[in-house]
């Protein structure tokens, strides 16, 4: 497997303050890596680090082989962006300003093939003012891709968006993995890493606190299943040694355990033997945001 | 590639961005249209004791304002814009070199101040008779062409202290509107006093607006090389060129 992105001790320091504070990242090619993190927690530093935008303090940095602050002008016909705040040109219509795109690179897609791509074909007489946000943001990526990069930087491509506008993000994301894409995204939605990525890297206060697939984090945090039910008045509480805790304001009993299957089986032995009934019973795996928020806890500011 | 090759395609853009554009096509091609009917309005159009029109005057003046429109007043505006809402953040992030696109900008500037030159000239002729001089149609271009390209260096290099696009018109302006009214575009020099005269004389706009004159001076002796203006007008032009080169920024002010 070849490597797309290498980052060793990446460190941006301004005066005192150390944005990045010795990130190590290496991301394969044709991987989705997500890049998780609060705000002003190194994220977007970093990113602009690898997208050759900012210089760094020190540290080893190559991506698709070469160092960005060295890199020359065709290491970007490679590299495709899609910026945090980037708007088009709003005198041009949708179509002509990826076809003004197109003509920046030596051997682009064709333009028409990839507002299809990104589902803007009948919107591409507009004027980009004119579009929707979705829209505008569907011909950020289009702007991306058009150059037929083989690295992709999404900077929180759907922050802002409705739930239905999102999935269908999540489908063009998806989309370029299956071109053979390979794509750094980030994002602060727990979910949508989750769903998009093949593996997650976790940010805060410019260091590197986890990485692995969602799984593998959450075994880092220790997460603990979360078995849980509403009681009818004047049941049973569940003996001391299942440590059962009662939620004041909505009622609920919870247990909190690493394992699930050995503390449920005792839990319904019990209730069985007791005759007592376990309403809304309900077996919750740690969310990915729950393991997010134990990550990075202790590393705000 | 050649150089010319590479530029062509932006060039085409950037003329349909700034058709499409309602403020600046209206700064730039109707408004000094709107100033060179209303002057010769008030002030009106006699003969003077020479034998010239007073709109021999005004037809350069107009000029030179259509020219500094399309360049200074336009550029800084327009690349502040573009470079405030992350445009000019994602065009550096492709391949094309920043100065193709750069000489892009400038250029467009230089084709529309060459229209409003032809459209201008041609008013002049058919409503004022205020005719060019046709021997000095090579210093026309000559101005046109320093004038263009150095007052869109300079238009470059505003971009670096403004700090927003909102601020870009205002201070924009509040640079342009008094040096026009020192530089004898608006008002001819020859009524305000000369120590203001002398004032507008250190800046470019007056030398390119004494340039421009002489292509419309019936009285210029055969082609005129106004020297001494396209130095001076040049000389503004580099020190743009120096500023933008040094401090013009592709990413917003955030």
């Amino acid at each position: 497997m070849t490597t797309a992105i290498g980052v060793r001790d990446l460190k941006m320091h301004y005066g005192d303050f150390a944005a990045v504070d010795g990130v190590d990242l290496e991301i394969n090619t044709g991987e989705i890596l997500a890049f998780l993190g609060s705000n002003g927690a190194g994220k977007t530093t970093t990113i602009e680090i690898l997208e050759g935008f900012r210089k760094r303090t020190s540290g080893e940095v190559e991506v698709l082989g070469v160092d960005p602050e060295k890199a020359p002008l065709s290491w970007r016909e490679r590299i495709g962006i899609v910026l945090q705040e980037s708007e088009p040109v709003p005198e041009l219509t949708a179509g002509e300003a990826v076809r003004m795109q197109a003509s920046y690179y030596r051997n682009p897609r064709n333009p028409e093939e990839t507002l299809e791509l990104v589902g803007l074909t009948n919107s591409a007489d507009h004027r980009t003012r004119k579009l929707s946000g979705g829209q505008k943001r569907r011909l950020d990526l289009a702007l991306a891709l058009v150059g037929d990069p083989d690295l992709v930087f999404l900077d929180e491509p759907t922050t802002g968006f409705d739930p239905t506008a999102r999935r269908e993000s999540w489908g063009m994301i998806e989309a370029l993995r299956d071109i053979g894409k390979t794509v750094l995204l980030t994002t602060h939605y727990m979910d949508e890493a989750e769903h998009l990525s093949d593996r997650i890297v976790v940010i805060g206060a410019g260091k590197i606190l986890a990485r692995g697939t969602a799984e593998e984090l959450a075994e880092q945090v220790d997460a603990q299943t979360r078995i849980s039910w509403k009681p009818t008045p004047g049941d049973l509480h569940p003996p001391d040694g299942f440590r059962a805790q009662v939620d004041k304001t909505t009622g609920q009993v919870r247990i909190d355990t690493k394992d699930a299957l050995v503390s449920l089986n005792e839990l319904t032995n019990w209730a069985t033997k007791m005759g007592v009934q376990l309403p809304e019973l309900n077996v919750a795996r740690p969310t990915l945001e729950d393991v997010y928020l134990q990550l990075t806890e202790g590393h705000q500011r | 590639m050649t150089a010319i090759t590479r530029v062509i395609p932006q060039l085409k853009f950037d003329l349909l961005i700034f058709r499409r554009n309602p403020a600046a096509s209206f700064f730039t091609v109707i408004l000094p249209l709107i100033f060179l009917v209303l002057f010769t309005s008030i002030f009106g159009n006699n003969t003077l004791d020479n034998g010239a029109r007073v709109a021999t005057t005004y037809v350069p003046g107009i000029l030179t304002l259509a020219i500094v429109s399309a360049t200074t007043v336009n550029l800084a505006i327009t690349m502040t814009t573009r470079r405030e809402r992350g445009m000019l953040k994602r065009t550096r992030g492709t391949p094309i070199p920043p100065w193709v696109f750069i000489l892009s900008q400038m250029l467009a500037g230089a084709a529309i101040s060459a229209l409003m030159t032809l459209v201008i000239t041609v008013i002049g002729r058919l409503l004022y008779d205020v005719s060019l001089q046709f021997e000095t149609l090579p210093s026309l271009i000559i101005s046109l062409i320093v004038g263009a390209m150095s007052f869109a260096a300079l238009g470059l290099a505003m971009t670096s202290i403004i700090p927003s696009e909102d601020a870009a018109p205002a201070v924009t302006n509040a640079v342009m509107l008094p040096l026009y009214f020192i530089s004898g575009v608006f008002l001819p020099s020859e009524q305000v006093p000369a120590w203001v005269t002398q004032i507008g004389n250190l800046f470019p706009v007056s030398h390119l607006n004494l340039a421009l004159q002489e292509s419309y001076n019936p009285f210029a002796d055969g082609a005129a090389w106004p020297w001494d203006h396209w130095l001076v007008v040049a000389g503004w032009g580099a020190f743009g060129a120096i500023v933008a080169l040094k401090s013009f920024r592709w990413t917003p002010n955030r």
